[in-house]
This record gives structure tokens, C-alpha cells and sequence, in this order.
């Protein structure tokens, strides 16, 4: 302690404890300060907007225009949230091939990251509905599978059919079947309103009420799905089921009979 | 077989040969061009000849029924032993109910063996040899009919129907009348509806309740682009008449920019764009609400008809006959949407009295 406070004077001691001083206030602030992180993440948010208008400059603006305020070809992109741009670029549908009715589902083009870059740039044009956590639509076996038939029949099945295998609307739109949708895609369907599906948005379906629509669309077309009455028919309703009675159960009948009469029970054949 | 001997024309030199001596004289007989060739002989079966195969086939008869027997047997044990809910996979069908599936191979099975049983029996072991029965004139014989005619007369002057006229009318008007009961009995087919059809649960004040969560509709709720469905509060699932209530009271509620809103009473009646439109077709009745949210246009499944929500509901296409009616909503106090009144007209399809 002697010696320390005999050197308080050297020339080099205010150096040393400026020093100190500032090792110091480094330390703490890097121990209590969160700032670093976040600067970082915004990094790489702005990185990943960058990334994005590059990809929007190239594969998009020709019909949403430079800035996603859309043209006569495509509508505006401003407000429509990053699951919409998730559920669109991930399932395929953009970009579209060719003005048409409706926009139909085929092999995506972007890889997930290029769509992440791609939905961040369009979020970052106007607020909307954010690209939905696993936790919001993965099934973990709570969810009322009943109460999610009861709102799809009441929500959805005027359109999707009441097992989820689509339907036909006016002038060649169509509602596509659900059939091996992701849940994620589906989710975000709810969410947003892709092309000509209105959208349910959580203050009218609350997150749960979509889980319990999913469990029951993975209830009827999911990988176990059982259809204890047998043969589904392609689950289109009584229309199909009559007409395969009529054509092969009578078909089957008509057969029959003419095997048997075309025998005779003569010993002598002729 | 009907007799050749009437057949009488001039000969020709190519005609079949006569049969001998079936008739005589100038002129020569010509053969019946479309003579009734008759039956073929009879040809025998294998279990007419062998009694070997009659046995054989009186077996098959009686396995084949006996196997139904068998299958109903397995009807009732499969009924009795499987759970409602057992699922079990068989190809190539997937995975169906092992009770559904055993209950209709056993019943099949067991109808099936009776009935080929039966074809089985009747084709090798019942006769099969030919009978022919001939058809005879539908008139009666002349005899017949006079004492037929005399007795009608005679029963018709006995009992003075031609003389007491007033028994001959009150007769006919008794029976005549008679077929009334039937007619009025159709009155049982249902009490008239009133004025059922003209009204709804919607009355002013009600709030729009949300069919999916059960709480009341703020229009902050409801952006554009969705689409929601309501009913009128105070109205419940465990009501006794819910069904027919909500049946003409089912509401959907959308949101348009007010400068999209083409008809002006419609801009009138919503709320900051938010407008309510009954869900029922003014053509049969059939629940609508395939809402196209570009177009805004509404698509009925049944029969096509399409309505334009931006028009006061206007058709478009299809048979239906009528806009369809909108509820005329606001905000009540507390910031929830309310109803302004009933609907304006009877919702659903057209009616005689409806006007």
C-alpha cells in the first residue's frame, strides 16, 4: 500500500488509472448494456431489407411496381405484412406466372432465406401481419379438433367443401383443397387473405380458433386420417357418392346377370 | 300352334312343298310364310340325366345358403365385439371403422349367398322344361254379355234410379262431395307461418355478437378484407328455437372503402365502410357467404347467384330475385356495432304474400 501511494505521483499515474477507468466503464458496459445485440439484429434486419429490395427490384416491381405501391398488373404491396408474403413466395404462387383468374400453387422459386429477405422488405413498407411463430400453428395435442370442425363448417367450408378439398367459384376462381397444406400455410391464409380468400384476422378468429381449425383439417386429410364409412370418393358430397352407385354398384348388377344367362345348363353344349 | 288350313291362295310354281294331304280340291294351299315353327325338342340338363350332379348341385345350393347363415352369424358377432371407434387398415380402402366395414362384408355376404343360392337352385335342379300357354279372346261370349246387359236393366228399372230423381242427384252430390275430407285434412300439413317469414331476432339496440368467439363486435374488429359472421345478441346455441332463428337472423359482415360503395342507401346504413348483408339467398334460401374479397362480389353454391356487396347487394347473376337485404347498423355508446332496427324487407327467398 506504501509503495502504490508513494508512486501517486509519478508521471505515468494518471495514465494508469485513466486507463483502469475506462476498463472499467468498458466492462460494465458491456455486461449491463443489451444495446449490442439489438444493434446487431438491426443490422441484420436492414441487411436482410437490403437483400430483399434487391430481390423485389428483380423478381416483383415489373407488376407491384419500384416501390410495392403496385400497378395495373398486381395490386399494392404497402400493408400486407410479412406472412403475406410468406404464405405467397413459400407456396409458389408469386411469382405468378401469368395474369389469370387466380394464381396456383407450383414448385417455389426463392429459397426460405431469399423469402425471409423478401418479406422483410415488403413489411418493411407498411405495417401488417408478421410471418406467424411455430408455437402460433404447430399442433401440441391441446387444441378441440370438434369446436375447429364447427368453425371451419362455419367459416370456411363454403368455399373449401366441408373436409377441406376446395371448391369452384365465379369466373374461374376457385377455393384450392387443403388437402397436405402446410399448417404454417394455412395460418397465414386465416391471417392474411391470399388473392381472393377473405381474410379472419385475430380479433375476429383468436389465435386458438385457428389451432383448433388446423387439428381439424389434419383430423380428416392428415397423414392418419381415418374415414371409418371406407371408400372417401374424393370427399366432394352425396352427388359422387350416388353416381358411384348408380354406375358401378348397378354396373356390377347388369354384369352379374349376364354371366349368368350367357350359361347354359344344357348337357348337350351347343 | 295355330292352324294352316285357312291359309287359301293362288299357287306358285316356287313355293314350299305342301304337306300331304292336308287339303284337297282346285285350288292348291300355300304354306303360312311366318308359320309358328314351334318349340325345339327338349334338350336335358346334366342333373336331369346324371344323379350325380343333381346331388352335386343340391350340395352347392345348400352351402351357398348356408354360408349366409354363416355371415349373418358373423353380422351379430361382429356387431356384438367390435368398438364403435376401432379403425384397422385394409388395403386398398385405407383405414376405415373395423366395425362399419365387418358389418357390411357379413350382411353383403348373406344377401349375396341367398340370392345366388336361389339362380343356383332354379337354373340346374328346378324344370326347366318348356310350357307354352295359348292366349285367348278377351270378349266375353255373346250369351255372357245379353245376361249381363238384362240384369243391369232390370236392376236399373227395379230400382226407379231413372224415376225418383231426387234420390239419383242427392246420391251423386253425396259422393261427390265425400273426396272434401281428404282436402281439408291437407290443413294438417303445418300452421300458416304468420308473420314468421317477415321478421327476425334483429330489432334495434341488438349488438352484433361474433358466431365464432360469442362477444360483441367493435368495427375496429373488422378490417378490410375480412369476413365475419354475427348474430343478434340475446340469441343462444342452447335456445330451444336457435335453429329457426338464426336460420333467417344469420348475418355477414365485411368491411369496403366508402368511396367503393356504389349505392347510396347502402352507404347510409353501414358504418365507416363496415356493412352488414343477411347470409341467406333471396332465391331458395341456401347459406351464402362465398365472399370474393377483390371483387366483392358474393357467390351462392347452390345455384350460381352472384351478388355485388358495393351495389346494395344487387344480383348479378343467377335465378335469385332480390338484392339481398342489409341490416342497417352503428355504434352504440360503448363502441360496439348495433343493429338500427329489423331488416328493412323479408329476408330470404320470395313468397305469394311477400309484395
Amino acid at each position: 500500500m506504501k509503495k502504490l501511494s508513494a508512486r501517486r505521483r509519478h508521471p505515468l499515474a494518471a495514465l494508469v488509472v485513466l486507463l483502469f477507468a475506462l476498463a472499467a466503464t468498458g466492462g460494465l458496459y458491456a455486461a449491463f448494456a443489451p444495446a449490442d445485440k439489438a444493434k446487431a439484429e438491426e443490422a441484420q434486419t436492414s441487411l436482410a431489407i437490403d437483400e430483399g429490395k434487391k430481390l423485389y427490384a428483380v423478381g416483383c416491381a415489373s407488376c407491384h411496381g419500384t416501390g410495392g405501391q403496385g400497378t395495373s398488373d398486381g395490386p399494392s404491396l404497402v400493408g400486407v405484412g410479412a406472412a403475406a408474403v410468406d404464405f405467397q413466395v413459400s407456396t409458389g404462387r408469386m411469382p405468378a406466372q401469368q395474369n389469370g383468374a387466380q394464381v396456383p400453387k407450383k414448385p417455389k422459386v426463392y429459397s426460405a432465406a431469399e423469402t425471409e429477405q423478401l418479406a422483410a422488405y415488403v413489411a418493411s413498407l407498411g405495417a401488417g401481419p408478421e410471418t406467424p411463430t411455430k408455437s402460433q400453428y404447430s399442433l401440441d395435442g391441446k387444441e378441440d379438433a370438434a369446436n375447429g370442425g364447427q368453425l371451419f363448417r362455419s367459416n370456411c367450408a363454403q368455399c373449401h367443401n366441408f373436409s377441406g378439398k376446395g371448391g369452384a367459384l365465379s369466373n374461374g376462381k376457385y377455393a384450392p383443397s387443403l388437402d397436405g397444406v402446410d399448417p404454417k400455410h394455412i395460418y397465414e391464409a386465416m391471417q392474411t387473405g391470399p388473392q381472393n380468400m377473405p381474410s379472419f384476422p385475430d380479433t375476429v378468429m383468436p389465435e386458438k380458433e385457428k389451432r383448433d381449425i388446423i387439428a381439424y383439417l389434419d383430423k380428416v386429410n392428415g397423414e392418419d386420417a381415418a374415414t371409418p364409412g371406407g371408400f372417401t370418393l374424393g370427399g366432394i358430397g352425396p352427388v359422387v357418392e350416388g353416381l358411384f352407385a348408380w354406375v358401378f354398384g348397378l354396373g356390377l348388377l347388369i354384369a352379374i346377370t349376364i354371366w349368368v344367362a350367357a350359361r347354359t345348363t344344357k348337357a348337350k353344349k351347343s | 300352334m295355330s292352324s294352316q288350313d285357312n291359309s287359301k291362295d293362288n299357287s306358285e310354281e316356287n313355293l314350299p312343298q305342301q304337306p300331304e294331304g292336308a287339303d284337297s280340291g282346285a285350288l292348291s294351299k300355300r304354306d303360312d310364310p311366318f308359320a309358328n315353327p314351334g318349340l325345339p325338342p327338349h334338350e336335358h340338363r346334366v342333373q336331369d340325366i346324371d344323379e350325380q350332379a343333381a346331388k352335386r348341385s343340391e350340395r352347392a345350393v345348400a352351402g351357398l345358403f348356408t354360408l349366409s347363415m354363416l355371415s349373418t352369424i358373423g353380422f351379430i358377432v361382429s356387431y356384438v365385439s367390435f368398438d364403435i371407434d376401432k379403425i384397422v387398415y385394409i388395403f386398398p380402402i385405407g383405414r376405415v371403422s373395423a366395425l362399419n366395414f365387418s358389418l357390411g362384408m357379413t350382411l353383403g355376404l348373406a344377401l349375396f349367398c341367398i340370392g345366388a343360392g336361389a339362380i343356383h337352385w332354379a337354373r340346374t335342379l328346378m324344370t326347366d322344361v318348356e310350357v307354352a300357354e295359348e292366349r285367348h279372346d278377351l270378349d266375353a261370349s255373346p250369351e255372357v254379355r245379353e245376361e249381363v246387359l238384362a240384369g243391369f236393366q232390370e236392376g236399373a228399372r227395379e230400382s226407379d234410379i231413372g224415376r225418383r230423381k231426387l234420390v239419383r242427384n242427392t246420391l251423386i252430390g253425396a259422393v261427390a262431395m265425400v273426396p272434401l275430407t281428404g282436402l281439408v285434412l291437407l290443413r294438417d300439413l303445418g300452421p300458416l307461418p304468420g308473420t314468421k317469414l317477415r321478421h327476425t331476432k334483429w330489432a334495434k339496440g341488438k349488438m352484433l355478437i361474433n358466431e365464432n368467439t360469442l362477444e360483441p363486435l367493435r368495427p375496429e374488429d373488422i378490417s378490410v378484407g375480412s369476413l365475419t359472421f354475427a348474430m343478434p345478441e340475446g340469441l343462444s346455441e342452447e335456445d330451444h328455437d336457435f335453429h329457426n332463428e338464426i336460420a333467417k337472423a344469420a348475418l355477414m359482415i365485411v368491411r369496403l372503402q366508402p368511396e367503393n360503395i356504389k349505392d347510396k342507401r347502402e352507404l347510409d346504413w353501414s358504418h365507416e365502410g363496415i356493412v352488414a348483408f343477411s347470409k341467406i339467398c333471396t332465391h331458395v334460401g341456401c347459406p351464402i357467404s362465398l365472399y370474393e374479397q377483390q371483387t366483392h362480389h358474393v357467390l351462392c353454391p347452390c345455384h350460381q347467384s352472384t351478388f355485388d356487396l358495393t351495389d346494395g347487394g344487387r344480383v348479378i347473376f343467377g335465378p335469385a330475385g332480390h338484392s339481398l337485404p342489409q341490416l342497417r347498423i352503428t355504434v352504440n355508446d360503448k363502441g360496439y356495432l348495433e343493429a338500427m332496427g329489423d331488416f328493412a324487407e323479408p329476408v330470404g327467398p320470395a313468397y305469394w304474400e311477400r309484395g
